[in-house]
């Protein structure tokens, strides 16, 4: 469900893009989501067939790319990456500091560019 | 040709929202999206909260649901006014629904405005409906491990009520572990251990209720 309204903002830009440089075949979209949302790549990428089918846009690839999680070290500053396991507690590279650390990255959702002719 | 977008994919419900939140802030009401996954007892909660504040703060309440208006029914018997939006298999509420949902109730003599989301700890935390605060609820027949499973919901709340606390006794639930988890993830994090059902620990949550909406008419 959830992945059928974001096609539904996907395309609604992606017209609206289309239209403002004149191009009329669009190709491919490209998506980039943060490890922080609840976005499901295949889920999107099927919700976005269903939802191009039989239009104008049909026949154009979803391709999505994850934005890794990186945080900033709430005790001395260092900007790292938690491995997966770490994904809780964050435990810092450098001082060892668990927790609160500040997001970074890994909460967009967006899209990052569109391929039309 | 490539064409550079960088553009939110749900900008639309984020312009809705800002549109919400200018409209809140000229009724100088405090908006709250109260969010947990089916069952937790968000509608209970509202139940008590709106009975014991009777009088003293005025509640508006919207009610998001899959199918009926159940839930409306329920906190209207308190005496609160409420709309219900069915969403009919939409997995969460956005702010054109809220929106259209504020027409029907009306902003106007309210001190107080809560969402009801739709039960779910994935999708609604996505969908900005021009509120002061989200609120979680995690009761505690869930398991304490569910800020761990569903990092992002917790990391968008500003409180997360632990539920049906006077069921601690039956069921293995470690409020530390759940507490921790949550703060990893977000260390500003109000908590409070609340039963609705017997009026435990509402005191602390009707206390930051109060503050929050003075901290609000202050702002404004
Ligand atoms: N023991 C106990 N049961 C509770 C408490 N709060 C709610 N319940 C029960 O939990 C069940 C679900 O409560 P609701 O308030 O309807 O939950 P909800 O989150 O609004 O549910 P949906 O809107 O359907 O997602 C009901 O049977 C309530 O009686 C509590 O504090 N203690
Ligand atoms: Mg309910
Ligand atoms: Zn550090």
């Amino acid at each position: 469900m959830h992945e059928l309204s974001l096609v539904e903002g996907i395309l609604a830009i992606v017209r609206e893009e289309l239209a403002k440089h004149g191009l009329c075949r669009l190709l491919r979209v490209r998506v980039k989501h943060g490890a922080l949302t609840a976005v499901v790549p295949e889920a999107l990428e099927t919700a976005f067939e269903v939802l191009t089918a039989g239009t104008d846009l049909a026949g154009a690839l979803l391709e999505t790319e994850l934005v890794p999680l990186s945080v900033r070290c709430r005790s001395c500053g260092q900007e790292f990456s938690p491995k997966d396991e770490d994904r809780f507690l964050m435990p810092c590279p450098a001082c060892g500091a668990e927790l609160g650390h500040t997001v970074l990255t890994g909460r967009e959702l967006l899209i990052d560019s569109i391929e039309a002719e | 040709m490539q064409v550079e977008v960088a553009r939110p994919i749900l900008e639309s419900n984020d312009t809705g929202a800002a549109q919400l939140r200018r409209r809140f802030a000229a009724h100088g009401l405090l908006v709250l999206n109260l969010l947990s996954s089916p069952g937790s007892g968000k509608t209970t909660l509202l139940e008590r909260t709106l009975t014991d504040l009777r009088g003293m703060l005025r509640f508006g309440v919207i009610e998001g649901d899959c199918q009926t208006e159940n839930d409306a029914r329920r906190v209207a018997a308190t005496g609160a006014r409420a709309v219900q939006i069915n969403t009919y298999g939409g997995c969460h509420l956005d702010s054109a629904m809220v929106a259209q949902a504020c027409d029907q109730l009306g902003l106007e003599d309210l001190d107080v405005l809560v969402i009801e989301n739709v039960g779910n700890l994935v999708c609604p935390a996505e969908f900005d409906l021009g509120e002061d605060a989200k609120i979680t609820i995690l009761s505690v027949t869930e398991g304490d491990d569910k800020p761990e499973k569903y990092p992002f919901i917790f990391s968008q709340s500003q409180v997360m009520l632990l539920s049906k606390i006077d069921l601690l006794p039956y069921v293995p639930f470690d409020p530390e572990r759940a507490s921790t988890f949550a703060r990893a993830v977000n260390p500003d994090l109000a908590i409070f251990p609340v039963a609705a059902l017997t009026g435990q620990g509402m005191d602390a949550w009707y206390t930051w209720l109060k503050e929050r909406l003075a901290a609000k008419r202050q702002d404004h």
